[in-house]
């Protein structure tokens, strides 16, 4: 039996295991599918890493090594090139490797899966269907990792970070990319990346755009057309541009991956499309925590290094037997704010303050973000320059403010 | 110089292989793509039907009905998924419920067992979460699902393994005769017989007329799909079918073998075989399903497809010896119900053979394959399989939970893939929710070194589907 069992070792896997081991924890696992632990970080071989957590620019491979290195100076167990089957309430495991498929159990788990990107079929996108279309992170792998370009002229499909980071490496590889097209009247990707991976390339980026076919010759790509859509989202006549291209990367968005934790029936959240979750990470199953991208999706790694250690302190708590809580209360939200996590609060706590981060569906001007209890009365406010989509949304709560509620605490946003 | 070419490696011309390779004979089947089931047979709803549509007395009707007693045998043979949950055809009206009587009259001519008129709440029992519109529906209990890819190519791999020549990228280009004897001109070379079995069935009138007069003209009829993750599998238990009325055939809302849902088809007249989907006739297929149920999540859709139809000018199959072409047998214009009449109608090649000289049945043959699916496998099965080959134990597709040693096992086949697609149809490997985006470059890497070939030559399927262009810079930029 281990204390602690943690599924995947990229950001939030390698975090939670290191802090958990220095908070006293003895009987560590990591499994990882993989056959090298750092998860994605791996092909991310870009800088801007770790800037908030170690005060320094790191690609992904060193941002993950930092742990790497620290985690091999422990007792720590690393399972590589290990695939977690199953999960089970009971916070059984059921792994298979070369070696075998075998059962094993933690008092306490921690899932961190990561995320999966959104494909060609989730938004439908018609038209033919040769070879061409990839993944931004698809194409990322076969080029960080095995030294292959997926082609010559590219259009990338929506702004997520990994689309934006792609048309800079797929430009400096000697591509031409032609055009980034983002359906929303906002980009998705960091303010940061617009700039340094589309502006200073030229790029042109077509807000309020989508492609509407993608056409073939033999069998690959090699025209696709673009549309201009309204505020519904739907194609404005005559206002179609063709670009010939034979290669699209698709950056429209990341999925939690949760299709372990469905089999321990923990709730998920139809928004986040990750588990609900507690002040401490941890799931509707007890004992069961989570963190990183299998959550929500992040905007960089060094927030989910951190949101892990948040989850691995309380799965050591919960190991040690060190929990104070009696109820639990609900955080709820006003549009545009889409959700929150987390999306429950244990009480009482001994932390001082609770994070909740959010993301908004609209950018906004200056605002204030108002916390309400359930009697109506604003108990805290946080203003904003500016909230945009792009960018998860921070707020502390102090828990002395919320320490009597009863039920429910709700969070809204006002435009000055 | 061989007894007989079959032209096409679709389901009809594999199954017409598979019968055929247990009689004395020499046997070349030839394919223009680089693998078989590329073209109808990979893109349809993967229904076998229970043959109340067809017209009694027609060749649909006779080959819909034995193919559907036959398959449930065959696929055990084959070892390829086939689950015969039934169907309904669902009724929307009075109107409608008349049709369904008629549906089943011509279901009892054709000789279809097992067919019952269900009332709304006998239909609900049996599928909870259709639309509030449905009042009835006919219960066809026979039919099933099948995968179609899968199915074919294990038909073939038998015919391969009791010696049948297939011949991939081969595309027939003439056929000449010269004392009852057959040339077949391909883009690779040139195939000798002395009678032609034509299965080509988009194509399979300009085949014919490579030699023959114009006897039937086909008209390529092409249907969109849908595909959806297993999370909206669980929603659907049977094949349902929406009333055939003035409004069209309706769409279909399926469950799949693998445990997906399917959704469509739509049916447009195409002038050649283009397999591209349009928003147009997507947006319909999602309105009109909302008929069979409301409660599709869309957005969890994973891929769109499109097959095309390979109906003919006849309202009916057309199994005849071409009346201009001694010799040459036509097995052409399969519409649906051809996946499900393939077997049967392959079966009976031989009767027509047989009235031009005797076959005799070979005395050694195989009819039976055997796979590893490593998913369905006991915790102890699991262990011993990776005991005897621990690539059983490493994870390739991580949705399908694919190994890598069923992916191996693959090129040990008597028709090893030629592509990623290729996996894809013999395994499932990225066939499930991240489509490929994690383990189609695993399987990239795989093929590249089983086929020993240049990143440059990796193909996602057909010929020109190439994946990678360019070798990444070294060193410093």
């Amino acid at each position: 039996m281990y204390d602690l069992i943690v599924i995947g070792a990229g950001p939030a896997g390698l975090s939670a295991a290191l802090t958990a081991y220095e908070k006293g924890l003895k009987k560590i696992l990591v499994v990882e599918r993989d056959k090298e632990m750092g998860g994605i970080l791996n092909q991310c071989i870009h800088n801007g890493f770790g800037l908030h957590l170690f005060k320094e620019e790191l690609t992904g491979p060193e941002f993950a090594g930092k742990f790497i290195e620290k985690i091999k100076e422990t007792n720590i167990e690393i399972m590589l090139d290990t695939m977690v089957l199953k999960l089970d309430e009971n916070k059984n495991i059921y792994i298979l490797n070369t070696k075998g498929y075998q059962k094993l159990s933690a008092k306490a788990i921690i899932l961190a899966m990561g995320c999966r990107e959104r494909t060609r079929g989730a938004i439908a996108t018609p038209g033919d269907r040769g070879a061409g279309v990839y993944t931004a992170g698809a194409a990322q792998r076969y080029m960080n990792m095995d030294g292959y370009s997926v082609g010559n002229k590219v259009v990338i499909l929506g702004s997520g970070d990994i689309g934006l980071i792609m048309a800079r490496r797929m430009t400096l590889e000697g591509a031409k990319v032609l055009a980034c097209v983002e359906i929303n009247p906002y980009s998705a990707g960091l303010r940061r990346n617009i700039k340094q991976c589309l502006e200073d390339f030229n790029i042109p980026l077509y807000l309020s755009h989508t492609i509407t076919d993608i056409k073939c010759t033999n069998n690959r790509v090699s025209k696709v057309i673009v549309s201009k859509v309204d505020e519904a989202y739907n194609t404005i006549k005559d206002s179609e541009i063709e670009i010939e291209c034979d290669t699209v990367l698709l950056s429209i968005g990341l999925i939690p991956e949760n299709e372990l934790s469905k089999e321990a029936n923990i709730t998920i959240d139809q928004r986040t499309k990750g588990p609900v979750v507690y002040e401490n990470m941890e799931t509707s199953v007890e004992g069961i925590f989570c963190c990183g991208n299998v959550v929500q999706v992040h905007d960089l790694a060094d927030n989910v290094a951190l949101e892990a250690k948040k989850a691995a302190l309380a799965a050591c708590k919960y190991v040690l037997n060190e929990r104070t809580f009696e109820r639990e209360i609900k955080v709820e939200v006003n549009k545009p704010i889409s959700y929150t996590v987390p999306q429950k609060i244990h009480l009482p706590i001994d932390e001082k303050l609770i994070d909740i981060s959010f993301r908004t569906n609209k950018i906004l001007g200056k605002c204030v973000i108002k916390v309400v209890n359930s009697s109506g009365e604003v108990i805290c406010k946080y203003p904003r320059e500016y909230v945009i989509p792009a960018e998860l949304e921070k707020i502390n709560i102090p828990v002395s403010l919320i320490k009597d509620e009863k039920n429910n605490i709700t969070i809204f946003i006002e435009e000055d | 110089m061989y007894d007989v070419i079959i032209i096409g490696a679709g389901v009809v011309g594999c199954s017409t292989a598979y019968w055929l390779s247990q009689y004395e004979m020499s046997i070349a089947i030839l394919e223009t793509h680089n693998d078989v089931a590329n073209g109808t047979t990979k893109a349809n709803s993967g229904c076998m039907h229970a043959g109340y549509d067809p017209q009694p007395g027609s060749l649909m009707a006779k080959y819909n009905v034995e193919g559907s007693l036959m398959a449930k045998e065959l696929c055990e043979k084959l070892d390829v998924p086939y689950n015969n949950d039934g169907s309904l055809v669902l009724a929307y009206n009075q109107q409608d419920v008349q049709t369904l009587q008629e549906l089943y009259q011509r279901g009892i001519q054709n000789g279809v067992k097992e067919l019952y008129i269900l009332d709304e709440k006998e239909t609900r029992k049996l599928e909870p979460l259709l639309s509030e519109k449905v009042v009835g529906s006919l219960y066809a209990k026979t039919s099933a699902i099948i995968d179609p890819w899968r199915y074919t190519i294990a038909l073939v791999e038998v015919a391969v393994e009791n010696g049948v020549d297939l011949k991939l990228s081969n595309e027939v280009k003439a056929i000449t005769k010269e004392n009852d004897v057959f040339t077949v001109t391909t883009s690779k070379g040139q195939y000798k017989c002395r009678y032609i079995i034509n299965a080509a069935g988009v194509y399979s009138d300009i085949v014919h007329e490579m030699i023959g007069e114009k006897e039937f003209t086909i008209i390529p009829v092409r249907g969109q799909y849908f595909l959806l993750d297993k999370s909206e599998g669980e929603k659907v238990h049977l094949t349902l079918f929406q009333c055939p009325s003035k409004y069209g055939k309706g769409v279909a809302v399926c469950p799949t073998v693998h445990g997906n849902m399917i959704v469509g088809p739509d049916a447009e007249t195409i002038q050649f075989e283009d397999l591209a989907t349009t928003s147009e006739v997507l947006n319909y297929i999602k309105e009109r399903s909302a008929l069979t149920m409301d409660c599709i999540n869309f957005k969890e859709n994973i891929r769109n497809f499109a097959g095309v139809r390979a109906r003919s000018d006849r309202q009916d199959f057309i199994i005849e010896e071409s009346k201009s072409v001694k010799n040459f047998y036509n097995l052409a214009g399969m519409a649906s119900p051809g996946l499900t009449a393939a077997c049967a109608i392959g079966y009976h090649v031989i009767d027509w053979l047989n009235t031009k000289e005797k076959f005799v049945k070979k005395e050694n043959y195989q009819e039976t394959r055997k796979k590893v699916h490593f998913k369905d496998l006991s915790f102890e099965e699991k262990n011993e399989m990776i005991a005897k080959n621990p690539a059983y134990g490493r994870i390739i597709c991580r949705c399908e939970q694919v190994t890598e040693g069923e992916i191996l096992d693959c090129f040990n086949s008597p028709i090893p893939p030629q592509s990623i697609d290729g996996i894809k149809r013999r395994t499932n490997a990225g066939m499930g929710r991240c489509q490929g985006g994690f383990c189609g470059e695993k399987v990239a890497m795989i093929l590249k070194e089983k086929l020993n070939i240049e990143f440059n030559e990796i193909l996602l399927d057909k010929e020109g589907s190439n994946i990678l262009m360019n070798k990444a810079k070294e060193g410093d930029y």
